[in-house]
């Protein structure tokens, strides 16, 4: 068992890492730090409400396809693939 | 050729187009009829799921409501994509391990109890048919519009549609049809948005154009949008929260975690061949999804934008006569979702923040998508695509949800714990007779939804949030999680957000019943009724936290179990047994 709690806890501290993205792009530079990053402007759109709109779901794509990618990689390297 | 001939065109093809996919893919076996057979591709699912996903709410509905919200708008936006990440990292992949046909069928599993497994059908159903009453409200609208008729009446032509529509096929037709209902909805939504960016900004990707400055000028669309609203009394558009940052942060998450926890979408899950495509499938619904999710900001404020300049146009001194009104206005007329009252006897229409020389007296938010081509003056074909659209969307949600009602009253209710004899004939027979009752509910509640379509919806992934969610992923990360916590933390969750919701929306969604009327300053720390799934999660958490201590952990054989959906060898297909 002790090689699944290896590949177990790998795949925790991954989704933890990409979990902490997640909230950043969304409730952080979405919502919570919205105002600051408001004074940034690209093109007409202002920073914080291009990530409320349009930046955070960009982000979550590319975050599935990485743990997707990253996790096929550790199901072999732990041999526990199908 | 004329709009209304060209519409029944549109629709009446695409219409016979999904009929004989679902003919063609009819499920033979209880199998198919649930999990499609096991046997989908990623990407193909991954387009279904899209399509099973952006139901009315999404279609015609979440745009309408951004026009309006501005900023405050993202938290759909957000929500209703950011969940896709939470399902892929900490659901899909084990619960299609785990290879059973239902929701439920985990929990009972999991929390090796019977009674679990009940009260999760509970929840599944109390959250799915509140998705349905949303998906009705939009099929009203669209059949309403398109036939021409009084939004009642649209709403029985449309529950009759969706009843032979989704009582036929079964997992496997629904699949295949809603493959082809993505590829006329994305179109659908998206062709239209091209148009108007390119009429507005020149530039034809609308997810740039809404960075754009407008064509003939130096200012930027949103600058603009900013300056007309705020100088007719309104909120600033990119900056307006919608209630506070609080309500937010909570609406956001109710929505994130409502839809990891809707069954209807997980189930989506089984009918992959592997684990990892499990994973894959995931990121390819939501890139599937996200076409639509980035392109409905830019068709929200550019509909803001055109329907506040047809009513006032920037040129001329005036506002636009009554007399002189558009055609699509005189039809939306006739459904009886915008109207006109012409305060200050001067024929005009005087469209402004002040509720007391406003003469738009109902702009019904839902109709804002589906008018947007009217008001842009775009070709009337495109204007016939985006009724089909909005159809396709709403008929495609209506008919997964139905599916998940279905097998959770016949597969686990009936098969799994009332009547383990039944024989496959007899359970597909009781599954097609709980869609026809779940419609019939669902329709008829939807004569007086409680809110606009999105926002009925969000009240479904509220409950779906505040009961299902917590209870799969404490079945996952928690080896020694016991029933009893399990199903204290559900009911606790449920009840809450029920009550919560009930208190201020009214006993089942009836306004009048409301006992605390739905009025701001009631509201616990200022969150709406709509957003409470979140702390409606967090007390699920919460007293299954406390309950497990009270009892012991969970049974070794089904710690074995945890350890073995943990890892993907060994999966094989989605099985009965």
């Amino acid at each position: 068992m002790s090689k699944n709690n290896a590949y177990w806890s790998a795949n925790v501290s991954l989704m933890i890492k990409l979990l902490v993205v997640w909230f950043a792009v969304s409730f952080g530079c979405g919502i919570l730090l919205v105002d600051v990053l408001n004074n940034i402007q690209i093109g007409g759109y202002k920073l914080g409400f291009w990530f409320a709109q349009q930046g955070a779901i960009y982000t979550f794509v590319v975050l599935i396809f990485i743990y997707a990618k990253k996790m096929a990689a550790l199901d072999i390297e732990h041999g526990v693939d199908e | 050729m004329e709009l209304q001939t060209l519409t029944y065109i549109v629709v009446g093809m695409t219409f016979a187009l999904y009929l004989g996919i679902a003919f063609w893919a009819r499920a033979g076996s209880t199998k198919e009829f649930y999990v499609a057979g096991g046997g989908v591709h990623p990407v193909l699912n991954g387009m279904a799921t899209g399509a099973d996903w952006m139901s009315a709410a999404s279609f015609i509905g979440m745009a309408g409501l951004i026009a309006f919200y501005g900023y405050g708008g993202s938290v759909f936006l957000m929500g209703w994509t950011g969940g896709y990440v939470l399902l892929a990292l900490l659901l899909a992949p084990y619960l299609r391990k785990f290879g059973k046909f239902t929701v439920p069928e985990f929990i009972g599993d999991r929390f090796y109890s019977k009674t679990a497994r009940i009260v999760a059908v509970i929840c599944l159903i109390v959250a799915s048919v509140t998705y349905v009453i949303g998906q009705m409200k939009g099929i009203g609208v669209a059949f309403s519009r398109f036939l021409e008729v009084q939004y009642e009446v649209g709403l029985l032509v449309g529950m009759t549609i969706v009843f032979f529509y989704s009582v036929m096929g079964g997992m496997k037709g629904i699949t295949y049809t809603q493959i082809a209902q993505y590829v006329v909805l994305i179109f659908a939504y998206t062709i239209p948005a091209v148009f108007i960016s390119l009429n507005l900004t020149g530039n034809p990707i609308p997810q740039l154009g809404l960075g754009s400055t407008l064509i003939g000028s130096e200012t930027f669309l949103l600058d603009r949008l900013d300056q007309i609203v705020t100088e007719l009394g309104w909120a600033e558009y990119s900056t307006q929260t919608r209630l506070s940052t609080t309500n937010m942060v909570a609406y956001t998450l109710s929505l994130m975690i409502g839809t990891a926890g809707l069954p209807h979408v997980i189930i989506r899950f089984f009918t992959v061949p592997k684990v990892k495509d499990a994973r894959t499938s995931a990121g390819w619904a939501l890139v599937f999804i996200a076409i639509l999710y980035t392109t409905a900001p830019a068709v929200a404020a550019m509909a803001r934008l055109n329907l506040i300049n047809t009513m006032q146009p920037p040129a001329a001194e005036e506002n636009l006569a009554y007399d002189e009104r558009p055609d699509w206005f005189k039809n939306w007329e006739t459904t009886g979702l915008l109207k006109f009252e012409d305060k200050n006897g001067d024929g005009r229409i005087q469209y402004e923040a002040d509720a007391t020389k406003n003469e738009l007296v109902k702009v019904d938010r839902d109709i804002m998508v589906l008018a947007n081509p009217e008001i842009a003056k775009l070709p009337n074909w495109v204007i016939a695509l985006v009724a089909a659209g909005g159809l396709a969307a709403a008929l495609s949600t209506a008919a997964g949800l139905l599916l998940a009602i279905a097998s959770a009253i016949s597969h686990d209710l009936l098969k799994g714990v009332l009547k383990p004899d039944i024989t496959e004939k007899q359970e597909l027979r009781a599954s097609r007779i709980a869609m026809a009752g779940a419609i019939m509910f669902a329709g008829y509640l939807g004569f007086n939804p409680p809110d606009f379509a999105a926002g009925t919806v969000a009240l479904a992934f509220g409950l779906a949030a505040s009961s299902i969610f917590p209870a799969l992923m404490m079945g996952i990360f928690s080896k020694k999680m016991n029933r009893e916590g399990a199903i204290a933390g559900m009911i606790a969750g449920l009840s809450v957000t029920l009550f919560y919701v009930f208190q201020h929306k009214g006993i089942m969604f009836i306004a009048s019943t409301s006992f605390l009327g739905d009025l701001p300053n009631n509201w616990f720390l200022g969150i709406e009724p709509n957003a409470f799934g979140a702390i409606g999660a967090l007390v699920n958490f919460g007293v299954a936290l406390i309950v497990y201590r009270m009892y012991g952990e969970a049974p070794k054989e089904v710690q074995d179990m945890v350890e073995h959906i943990r890892i993907p060898a060994g999966a094989g297909q989605a099985s009965d047994h």
